[in-house]
């Protein structure tokens, strides 16, 4: 529709934008990266909600509204999880997730 | 005529009890004192109001008295036909009761300001007098035999409180536990000679359960069981009730413990109203009782007949006043339930119905004197032993005095109360049995016996040495002995067939000279024995019970009923049931609760690692759960 381009190829990127915010939220033990991991799977869905939008219904708005509804609230969440990470830092001196670890039985 | 304010007769003891226990101890104690005498004042005029309404005012209506239901209102409601309702009731004797129970408790009340003054647990104490008499009334205003049940378990409760006042000394905690399980088994009889009455019957209501020629026993006595039919049974159970709470043979084991409590107390629980329940609880099923069960009634007469010789007997040979005095109300109680079980139904033929009552209206009187009295020397002595007693007649002049009339009223000698009200049983016990008129005649001797042994032993014989000279007591405790003193002196006046009957039609009382001098010249002969033996120091007494020896010993100790229950619940019941039961407890069923709980407690041990405090574990949890939930989903459309 964009010009002859697939719906399919949007969707791959996004399923790709997906997997690697989940492995980085998986794997990596920083937790800014951690929470740059989290906006990327944030920013996947937003790319699926637009697409869908467009592909779908053409002449309504509520994906698109929606996609920057989640901006705004993933703006939100980046700055509470910063300082989260600030006091995470002055107790321990480091932000590897590792440390972070009270909560257990 | 309006009764319907009998309700505050009742009630008012209640909200000074809730007043004092709640809010008691932020007063001073004597506040909790005046606010319990000031209810009881109410309650008690009331009464009066009340009796003198009921006998002079509203009076006969037709050619009885009538019974009224002055109140009444469901309180549980349980089929369509039948409800357990909360009200007052009011008839001849009830109303009695009504005034004796609010006379000597006010009596009690005015007393203990003296006698419990700079107690610990003042207030506590008063309170739990409320608790008492208000019980005691819902009790005898009863409507339905339900809410007497209901009242009866309060004041087996308020007894309970207030034998084990002095919660601190061990003695006293064994007789508040003992009356308290005693009475509460033979109450579970009472149960169910009720349940099994209203089962057949379809009622709990006394209009209904009263009268014998109400359509509601025709089911029920046709039923039989082992012999017996239903209505004997129902009517033997509730006598078990009653004889629980009034202490018969052999559920009387409970009242001399109970002297443990404080003195006032013994005056007005176990001496004059409540276990002179079960007399009261066998009067009001009196109809039926005679009408359907005249088996029970014969039961009901040996019994009361074999306790007033027994407990006379024992009275004899005990040392501690107040156990003397606890025999002699087991004894005087006998009686009661003796006159009740020898009665006929019709006019004169209830003069054992009429005697009963009132020889339990005479009885409250001269008993709580006599307890009171007890009390007023105890207080003077600090000593219950009759041993560290004597010539108290010139330290106490006032109690000596009111003593006396309660030992001569006690031991019927005219014209003091107690001749009057045991003529009538003893003339009523003539007519039916002769046996048990017999025991009767020997009983009135015992009783002027052991009392005026109580008599001179506290106030003549010889002094002991006083550690302190004994005093009279203070106003607010001769007070009360000098109203009861005159209550016990002309009460026996009272023309009571006029006011009670069995079937409440009046009738008139004679004199039986016949019988009456006897039994007069039996309780002189008493006495003078009495004079013999302790009116001076001497050494009779003890000669003649050494020449008893055995027989003596087994007096003293009471027949050895109270070793005989220890025997039979310790040896055979702890070791044969209760063994039993307790190691399939502590093995079988502690044993599958230990089991599950030690299952759950290792698996949680084994899997609680999974909660790391790792984020990142937890996001694979998450995330794997939430793929395998797509691929079902997934799974599941195609």
């Amino acid at each position: 529709m964009i010009q002859g381009i697939p719906i399919t190829h949007f969707l791959i990127v996004s399923t790709l934008v997906f997997f690697i915010g989940i492995y980085g939220f998986l794997t990596r033990r920083n937790l800014i990266t951690m929470l740059m991991s989290i906006e990327l799977i944030l920013n996947s869905v937003n790319i699926n909600f637009v697409i869908f939008n467009r592909y779908l219904y053409p002449d309504q708005l509520q994906g698109h509204f929606f996609a920057l509804f989640i901006v705004a609230v993933a703006a939100a969440e980046a700055s509470v999880a910063i300082a989260l990470i600030i006091n995470v830092y002055r107790k321990y001196t480091s932000i590897e997730s590792d440390n972070v670890n009270e909560m257990k039985y | 005529m309006n009764y319907s304010y009998t309700i505050c007769i009742p009630l008012i003891p209640l909200a000074v009890f809730l007043f004092t226990g709640l809010a008691g101890s932020r007063f001073r104690p004597v506040v909790s004192g005046l606010i319990g005498c000031a209810g009881l004042f109410s309650s008690f005029v009331l009464s009066l109001i009340t009796a003198w309404k009921y006998f002079f005012v509203g009076g006969i209506s037709g050619n009885a008295y009538p019974t009224i239901i002055a109140a009444k209102t469901t309180w549980l409601h349980l089929t369509q036909f039948l409800s357990i309702d909360m009200g007052v009731m009011l008839d001849p004797i009830s109303v009695m009761m009504l005034v004796v129970i609010t006379t000597v408790s006010l009596m009690v009340h005015i007393y203990s300001m003296g006698y419990m003054k700079g107690e610990r647990g003042f207030e506590r104490f008063y309170a739990f007098l409320s608790l008492f008499s208000f019980s005691m009334l819902g009790l005898v205003l009863a409507t339905n035999i339900f809410q007497m049940y209901i009242f009866w378990e309060l004041v087996g409760v308020s007894s309970f409180l207030l034998i084990g006042f002095y919660y601190e000394r061990p003695s006293a905690v064994a007789a508040s536990k003992k009356a308290f399980i005693v009475t509460r088994f033979a109450d579970l009889g009472f149960l169910i000679g009720i349940l099994l009455l209203s089962f057949y019957t379809k009622t709990f209501d006394f209009t209904e359960l009263t009268n014998p020629h109400s359509p509601v026993f025709t089911g029920i006595a046709s039923v039989s069981f082992l012999g017996l039919s239903a209505i004997t049974w129902a009517m033997l159970l509730i006598f078990m009730g009653g004889a629980g709470k009034s202490a018969m043979f052999p559920l009387h084991i409970w009242l001399p413990d109970a002297m443990e409590g404080p003195t006032p107390v013994s005056a007005l629980i176990h001496a004059a109203t409540m276990v002179v329940a079960g007399v009261y609880l066998v009067a009001r099923m009196f109809p039926i009782y005679y009408a359907y069960s005249p088996n029970a009634l014969t039961v009901i007469s040996w019994v009361g007949g074999f306790t007033s010789l027994f407990a006379a007997v024992i009275a004899c040979t005990q040392f501690d006043i107040k156990r003397v005095l606890a025999y002699s109300t087991l004894s005087q109680i006998g009686y009661m339930m003796l006159a009740l079980g020898v009665s006929g139904f019709e006019g004169e033929y209830g003069l054992g119905y009429m005697a009963s009552m009132f020889h339990l209206f005479t009885h409250a009187m001269f008993k709580a004197l006599l307890f009171l009295g007890a009390g007023s020397v105890i207080h003077a002595v600090h000593s219950n032993l009759m041993n560290d007693m004597g010539g108290l007649r010139k330290h106490l002049p006032i109690t000596h005095l009111t003593f006396l009339i309660a030992c001569l009223a006690i031991a019927g000698i005219p014209p003091f109360a107690g001749f009057f009200s045991k003529d009538e049983i003893l003339v009523a016990a003539w007519e039916h049995n002769k046996i048990l008129f017999l025991v009767e005649y020997t009983v009135a001797g015992l009783t002027a016996f052991y009392m005026f042994r109580l008599y001179f032993g506290i106030f003549w014989n010889k002094a002991p040495h006083y550690h302190h000279e004994p005093h009279e007591s203070p106003l607010t405790m001769t007070l009360p002995l000098i109203f009861l003193a005159v209550g016990s002196a002309f009460t026996g006046f009272i023309p009571f067939g006029r006011f009670v009957s069995a079937d409440h039609i009046p009738f008139e009382t004679q004199m039986h000279l016949n019988i009456a001098i006897p039994s007069v010249l039996i309780a002189l002969t008493g006495i003078f024995v009495a004079f013999l033996f302790y009116r001076k120091e001497n050494s009779m007494a003890d000669r003649i019970a050494r020449s008893f020896g055995a027989v003596y010993k087994t007096v003293y100790h009471k027949f050895y009923i109270d070793e005989l229950y220890l025997f039979v619940t310790k040896k055979i019941l702890f070791n044969l049931v209760s063994r039993l039961i307790a190691w399939f407890d502590r093995h079988i069923v502690d044993g599958a609760m230990n089991g599950i709980a030690c299952v759950v407690s290792t698996t949680s041990e084994k899997i609680k690692g999974m909660q790391s405090g790792q984020i990142q574990h937890y996001a694979l949890a998450f995330i794997s759960g939430a793929i395998i939930l797509v691929l079902i989903v997934l799974y599941q459309l195609s």
